[in-house]
């Protein structure tokens, strides 16, 4: 426990802002559940009748000690190779990882948006529309006005709103599931790769809502292996490194000398 | 400033009012919300119950012919080649096909409950709304589906001769009742499932035994006249009357069929409606609020993993 609380990185305070998201010593460890074992039923009882564990669950340390403090008008860039923890982070700001140790404590409820977030995918676009509106909260009347402003942002191709969500690119998925949950001002909106799959045009224009979003005293955290669009969306950028701070500060230091690491 | 000793984080966040990301809502509050997600619970249902026949090409004719094939199923077995009035059960096809119907409302609105949180888990990652509209939304597609085969139920009770009275509006708080203690068992069902899949695997086989226990396919109180083990054991008499399957589909048999309570009032003599309505008020009361605050209480931890 004292070695954790050394691990951790010290965290400065600017005390003119307000926070918004603390991260404070947070450690998460989860459980996989996957392939290994022989997988046969007879297998399966012997495990049973012997009480033993399921012999595929391994234990990941995918966040190892991390502090920060996130301020209100924020976007945050995470940055970091695959498997360094980022998409975990978001998932712990979310509250859908419950901490090994430490804690996470926001203003307001986290909102993520992931890539497989599929949403209904037997539904229509269009019911996806109204449904994941009315689930955010808004009643039927704001949801029809909003409805317009929704399709137009994701911009589908004609006719597309009316076929199931399942026949989507995931470019298309992508970009319906972003305009859903932009459709409302969250406090933080947590964005894991979700852009990656829009093209030009869409970067553009999200770009433009996420800048309208901090405006509204929210926060807004982008998971983002592009780095342009790291760079173009984000005033501040955190570098994870095997789960633990690698860099926290402005966006152009942080991304040259990752990409100086990176490159080596 | 550098934070040192001089205040913890937890304590800065607490100063500035910032909450654990996963702590659940008070209780009122909770409700409050989940009332908010009214209409979106009315519009989930409807879109999975026009989503559910979209693979298939009749589409939405299933609704109305699932419950049909089931009763003719019923017919061919029970009504033809059995040829049976078991136990001198008048109009043995509405008797059965009531409880049939019934039952199966129950039965169906347990097993998809189960299946609420598991099935819904994109939506539950992506969004942050009260979990609790997931399988209080299960149990409306069921209810909108029991609409549509109690049409069926009518064509075929008043198809049998059964004159239509003012007492068949009694009918309608006996589909409340059940439709409560449906809502209170499937969260209950939806919190069990979630963290074990491996109750989606078992159910079918302890509703299917729920199901002879529970006089859909004969008459219990001809069981506890004619059956000298209920005779001698005579609380397990009592507790076949308690059981909520038993209570529902009886309760709607003496509401809709007046031969049937005419049968079990003056020829078994038995004047059991009246516990029927208490047993049925009981269960919906304690099912729907235990099944809340059961769901209720595990509401952080929905979707992890």
């Amino acid at each position: 426990m004292v070695n954790a609380q050394l691990a951790q990185n010290p965290v400065d305070i600017d005390p003119t802002r307000d926070p918004i998201v603390v991260v404070d010593g947070l450690h998460i460890v989860y459980r996989v559940y996957g392939a290994g074992g022989k997988g046969n039923a007879a297998s399966a009882i012997s495990r049973v009748i012997k009480r033993q564990k399921r012999p595929s669950m391994t234990e990941v340390h995918a966040i190892k000690g991390l502090s920060f403090v996130a301020y209100r008008g924020e976007a945050v860039g995470v940055i970091g190779t695959n498997g360094s923890g980022k998409s975990t982070l978001l998932q712990a700001i979310a509250g859908l990882l419950p901490p090994a140790r430490g804690g996470v404590y926001t203003d307001g409820q986290p909102s993520l948006l992931g890539v497989n977030a599929a949403l209904m995918k037997d539904l229509t676009g269009e019911r996806n529309v109204v449904l994941g509106c009315l689930a955010m909260g808004m009643t039927p009347q704001e949801t029809k006005e909003k409805y317009q402003e929704v399709v137009d942002f994701a911009g589908l191709k004609p006719g597309f709103i009316n076929y199931p969500m399942r026949t989507y690119s995931s470019g298309m998925g992508a970009r319906l599931r972003f305009a859903i949950a932009a459709a409302k001002t969250h406090d933080v909106l947590l964005i894991d790769e979700a852009l990656a799959t829009g093209d030009g045009k869409f970067r553009t224009k999200s770009k433009k809502r996420i800048e309208e979003l901090r405006k509204d005293a929210g926060a807004v955290f982008l998971v983002a292996h592009q780095l342009d669009v790291v760079r173009e969306t984000c005033d501040r950028v955190i570098w994870l490194d095997d789960g633990q701070m690698r860099m926290d500060g402005d966006p152009d230091t942080v991304l040259d000398a990752y990409t100086e690491a990176t490159q080596k | 400033m550098n934070l040192g000793s001089s205040e913890s984080l937890a304590a800065y966040a607490a100063r500035f009012g910032l909450k654990q990301s996963s702590a659940r809502p008070s209780l009122s509050k909770y409700i409050r919300e989940v009332w908010e997600r009214r209409h979106f619970i009315w519009a989930f249902a409807s879109a999975k119950n026009i989503a559910m026949y979209s693979d298939s090409r009749l589409g939405q004719v299933w609704q109305l012919l699932t419950p049909l094939l089931n009763v003719g199923v019923y017919f061919l077995i029970f009504g033809v080649i059995l040829s049976t009035t078991r136990g001198g059960v008048p109009d043995f096809i509405p008797f059965l096909v009531t409880g049939v119907f019934m039952f199966g409302f129950m039965q169906r609105s347990i097993q998809s409950g189960s299946k609420s949180v598991g099935d819904n888990l994109s939506l539950i990652r992506a969004l942050h709304f009260p979990r609790a509209t997931l399988p209080l939304a299960i149990a409306v597609v069921e209810f909108q589906q029991l609409v549509l085969s109690l049409i069926v139920l009518m064509l075929i009770v008043v198809g049998f001769g059964e004159p239509i009275s003012l007492h068949m509006l009694l009918f309608i708080p006996v589909v409340g009742l059940q439709l409560m203690f449906n809502v209170g068992a499937g969260m209950i069902m939806a919190r069990l499932g979630a963290f074990n899949r491996d109750i989606t695997q078992l159910l079918p086989f302890i509703t299917r035994t729920w199901l002879y226990l529970s006089g859909v396919i004969w008459s219990i109180p001809y069981l506890l006249q004619h059956s000298k083990a209920l005779k001698d054991n005579p609380w397990l008499g009592e507790i076949l009357k308690a059981n909520p399957g038993y209570v529902y589909v009886e309760l709607s048999r003496h509401t809709l069929l007046g031969d049937y309570r005419h049968y079990v009032h003056h020829k078994l003599h038995m004047h059991s409606t009246a516990e029927l309505w208490i047993w049925a008020v009981i269960w919906a009361v304690v099912a729907l609020v235990a099944g809340f605050l059961f769901f209720f209480r595990a509401e952080e931890r929905y979707g992890r993993g």
